[in-house]
C-alpha cells in the first residue's frame, strides 16, 4: 500500500489553531497519459481525503486528476482536545490509506 | 545567371509567404476557439456548483508562483477570511485551473472545527492558465478569485 505520513503538532493549547501537514507516494496517473505502443495508461487517483479529528469528520477533499503525484496536503485544525487526528486517503480502485498522529492539548 | 537567382529568390518568396500564411490561418482558427472552449467549459463547472448564482469578488486569498518552471508541480494555497464559528463558516473550496483539458483540479469542504479555511496542495497544469477559487460560504453565498500563473513547460503527460 502506499506510504504515507502525517505531521501533527505534538502539543497544542486548548483553541490554538494548528497546521496538519500530510504527504502520500501515489503516482497520480491522469488516464490522459500514452504508453509506447500508444495504448491509454488508465487513470488511477486518489480521488478523496477525509480527515477525523477523535472520530469526527473535520475535512473532507475531493482530488481530480490535476493534483500532483505523491500528493501533499496542509489544512489547519483547531485543536480542543487531546486524542488521536487521522487521515484516510481512498484510491479509485476502493483501497484505503490511513495514517494517524497523537495531540495532546493543555 | 541572372534568371537562376531571379528564380531562386521568388521560389523562396513564395514559400516565405505560403509558410507565413499557413501559420497565420493556424493561430487565427485553433487558439481563440480552443481558449474559448476552456473558458466555457470552465463557466459551466462553475455554474455546476453555485446553479447560476453570481459570485462576489474578495475574501480568498491565493499564493501561486507566477511563473511555475514545471507545470507537473504547482503548489498553491489558499486562504478565504471567515470566522469559522458555527453560524457562519466557509463549506466549501472549489479549485479549477482554466486551460487544462478538465478544469476540476480539487474541492475542500470544511467544517467550523478547522478553525481557519485554509489548504496547501500541489496542482498539475498543462499550459499557462488563470487559477480560479470558488468558495462556499454557510449563508449559501459564493466568493470567486482568480490569479494567472504562467507555465513553462506543461504537466499533464501526452
Amino acid at each position: 500500500m502506499a506510504k504515507a505520513r502525517l505531521k501533527v503538532p505534538k502539543k497544542a493549547k486548548k483553541g490554538d489553531i494548528i497546521t496538519v501537514k500530510s504527504l502520500i507516494s501515489h503516482p497520480m496517473e491522469t488516464g490522459q497519459r500514452k504508453d509506447k505502443k500508444g495504448n491509454k495508461i488508465p487513470r488511477k487517483i486518489i480521488n478523496n481525503v477525509v480527515c477525523n479529528y477523535n472520530g469526527k469528520k473535520v475535512l473532507e477533499s475531493n482530488w481530480a486528476p490535476a493534483i500532483s503525484a505523491n500528493p501533499y496536503l496542509a489544512f489547519n485544525l483547531r485543536a480542543s482536545e487531546s486524542g488521536t487526528v487521522e487521515v484516510i486517503w481512498t484510491d479509485d480502485d476502493g483501497s484505503k490509506t490511513t495514517q494517524s498522529a497523537k495531540i495532546t492539548v493543555s | 545567371m541572372k534568371a537562376r537567382d531571379h528564380d531562386g529568390l521568388s521560389r523562396r518568396g513564395f514559400l516565405a509567404a505560403a509558410g507565413g500564411g499557413a501559420v497565420l490561418a493556424a493561430t487565427i482558427t485553433i487558439v481563440p476557439l480552443d481558449a474559448n472552449a476552456d473558458v466555457a467549459s470552465t463557466k459551466k463547472a462553475v455554474a455546476a456548483i453555485t446553479g447560476g448564482k453570481e459570485t462576489k469578488s474578495g475574501r480568498i486569498k491565493i499564493k501561486a508562483p507566477q511563473i511555475a518552471e514545471n507545470g507537473r508541480v504547482v503548489p498553491l494555497t489558499m486562504s478565504v477570511e471567515s470566522p469559522m464559528t458555527d453560524s457562519d463558516y466557509v463549506k466549501s473550496l472549489h479549485v479549477f485551473v482554466q486551460n487544462n483539458p478538465n478544469p476540476d483540479v480539487a474541492s475542500f469542504h470544511f467544517t467550523p472545527d478547522c478553525g481557519a479555511a485554509h489548504v496547501s496542495f500541489r496542482c498539475r497544469m498543462g499550459q499557462t492558465s488563470p487559477v480560479i477559487a470558488l468558495a462556499e460560504m454557510s449563508d449559501g453565498t459564493f466568493y470567486q478569485t482568480d490569479v494567472n500563473v504562467k507555465v513553462t513547460i506543461g504537466g499533464c503527460g501526452g
